[in-house]
């Protein structure tokens, strides 16, 4: 259902990525993985709609949820407005529970601002799922936590994808998290990148439900 | 220096009156009211002329001039400033317009309005327009430079629309600026407006200003002088700060 056909991207003479193909089902994570600053970002931003600018051709669903490696939150609008005002098809009581299954519905009116790195993130998490994304994509999106807190968050991912089953694509340097969300691993490598190895591990506990009682 | 010197109110307070000492020292040595009224002095006129509907329909006239530059001049001026940040195409090609017109003098360009246009309202206010928007424009364009690109993939990742995007994306992160550009937008166009009036309007703060200093009555030039300048520090404290407070509420909480 998602089918990635890049042939080729390139920033002015630079030519950055190259014949990059692979298809994602339905309820499939994946995880893009190599070394940094490779074009693990770049790719991603395409595969999102960010950037329509390359050779090539991308299907993807409507509905894309989205985990930065940043927070990315609206510091001037409430936290639970953060939900309502990037998904207006969510009423307030969707919108408040959301926030109740990342844990921070104490928080519905503070200001983003207000809140712990970690909660953030929390935020973040809830707005990528709020949409009920057919496509959940993951830039790198616990590299600056510190072991405990990128502990809590891969196992609330792993709750909400199980939850609500998109299909995922998750760019990472960590080898631990890969392992740990995605069944299927791209390596990208060279310059200008491409697909070198593609290596399928049973690991993934994404649907196992062990850690459903973290969160 | 003692806690209560250093409260912002008490030392806005006493510098203002630091302004009146001066003011009543310098009159005292010249020693000629024709020259330099004490500020006592022009309680008298101020209320005559207050008395007879004179100084409220003046300060009124040019009131309304003010909004009616500002109101244009802020909107076209945070469009085109927009459009320069965003698209450098655009930018490449209005730059230098923005260079001719930031330093062509506000006075040329009111003499040339009049002459081409006439002596007349449309003349008045679109010269003060034309004088304001390459400020504006200058400024918003800052902000457009500076918007958050991470914010904008954001907001394109998740299909925000185009109306939503702007009013909880991108008027937010242009706020300071807009607030900035109104701010010394206001001070100038006020400024400007005088000088319209004072060259071809027959009402107005201007226009009275010039009459009076035909009369070489220092007085009643600075009754209206100083009437205005009040208005203008109430429209601060009353409209401006308040709403700046509101929109800045996020970062301080």
């Amino acid at each position: 259902m998602i089918k990635v056909d890049v042939r080729r991207k390139a920033f002015g003479e630079e030519e950055v990525l190259r014949d990059i193909q692979f298809e994602v089902d339905v309820g499939e994570t994946i995880a893009i993985v190599g070394a940094s600053g490779i074009g693990k970002s770049t790719l991603l931003r395409l595969i999102a709609g960010i950037d329509h600018d390359f050779d090539g051709k991308i299907r993807r669903p409507e509905k894309i949820g989205m985990v930065f490696q940043e927070p990315v939150l609206l510091p001037w609008r409430s936290v639970a407005e953060n939900l309502t005002l990037v998904h207006p098809e969510l009423g307030s009581e969707a919108a408040l529970s959301g926030l109740e299954r990342v844990g921070i519905l104490d928080k519905a009116r503070l200001f983003p601002g207000q809140l712990s790195l970690g909660q953030q993130r929390r935020l973040a998490l809830a707005r990528a799922f709020a949409g009920r994304p057919d496509l959940l994509v993951m830039d790198e999106p616990y590299v600056s936590l510190d072991p405990a807190t990128a502990e809590e968050m891969l196992a609330l991912t792993e709750m909400l994808i199980a939850e609500t089953g998109p299909a995922v694509i998750l760019v990472t340097h960590s080898d631990v998290e890969a392992q740990r969300l995605a069944r299927r691993h791209l390596r990208l490598h060279g310059r200008p990148a491409t697909i070198t190895s593609e290596l399928a591990t049973g690991s993934a506990s994404v649907f196992s439900g062990v850690h459903h009682d973290r969160a | 220096m003692s806690k209560t010197l250093q409260h912002p109110a008490v030392a806005r307070a006493l510098s203002l009156g630091l302004l009146l000492t001066f003011w009543i020292a310098a009159a005292e040595l010249t020693a000629d009211a024709s020259v330099l009224p004490q500020p006592w002095m022009l309680l008298g006129p101020f209320a005559e002329a207050l008395a007879s509907g004179a100084l409220p329909y003046h300060l009124g006239m040019t009131l309304w001039r003010v909004v009616c530059a500002f109101v244009p001049a802020m909107a076209i001026g945070a469009a085109l400033g927009f459009l320069m940040g965003r698209v450098p195409a655009v930018d490449q090609w209005l730059d230098p317009w923005l260079v001719v017109f930031l330093n062509l003098p506000a006075l040329v360009l009111i003499v040339l309005c009049y002459l081409w246009i006439g002596l007349n309202e449309a003349a008045a206010i679109l010269a003060v327009v034309l004088n304001k928007v390459p400020n504006v424009a200058t400024i918003l364009r800052e902000g457009a430079r500076a918007l958050d690109p991470s914010l904008g993939a954001m907001a394109e990742v998740y299909r925000m629309r185009p109306l939503a995007r702007l009013r909880h994306v991108i008027l937010p992160q242009l706020a300071p600026f807009i607030a900035g550009a109104a701010r010394s937008g206001i001070a100038v166009i006020w400024k400007i407006v005088l000088v319209v009036e004072f060259l071809g309007r027959s009402s107005g703060i201007g226009f009275q200003i010039h009459f009076y200093f035909q009369l070489f009555d220092v007085a009643m030039v600075l009754v209206y002088a100083l009437s205005f300048i009040g208005v203008m520090l109430l429209v601060e404290a009353l409209i401006l700060q308040p709403s700046e407070r509101r929109v800045r509420r996020w970062r301080t909480a």
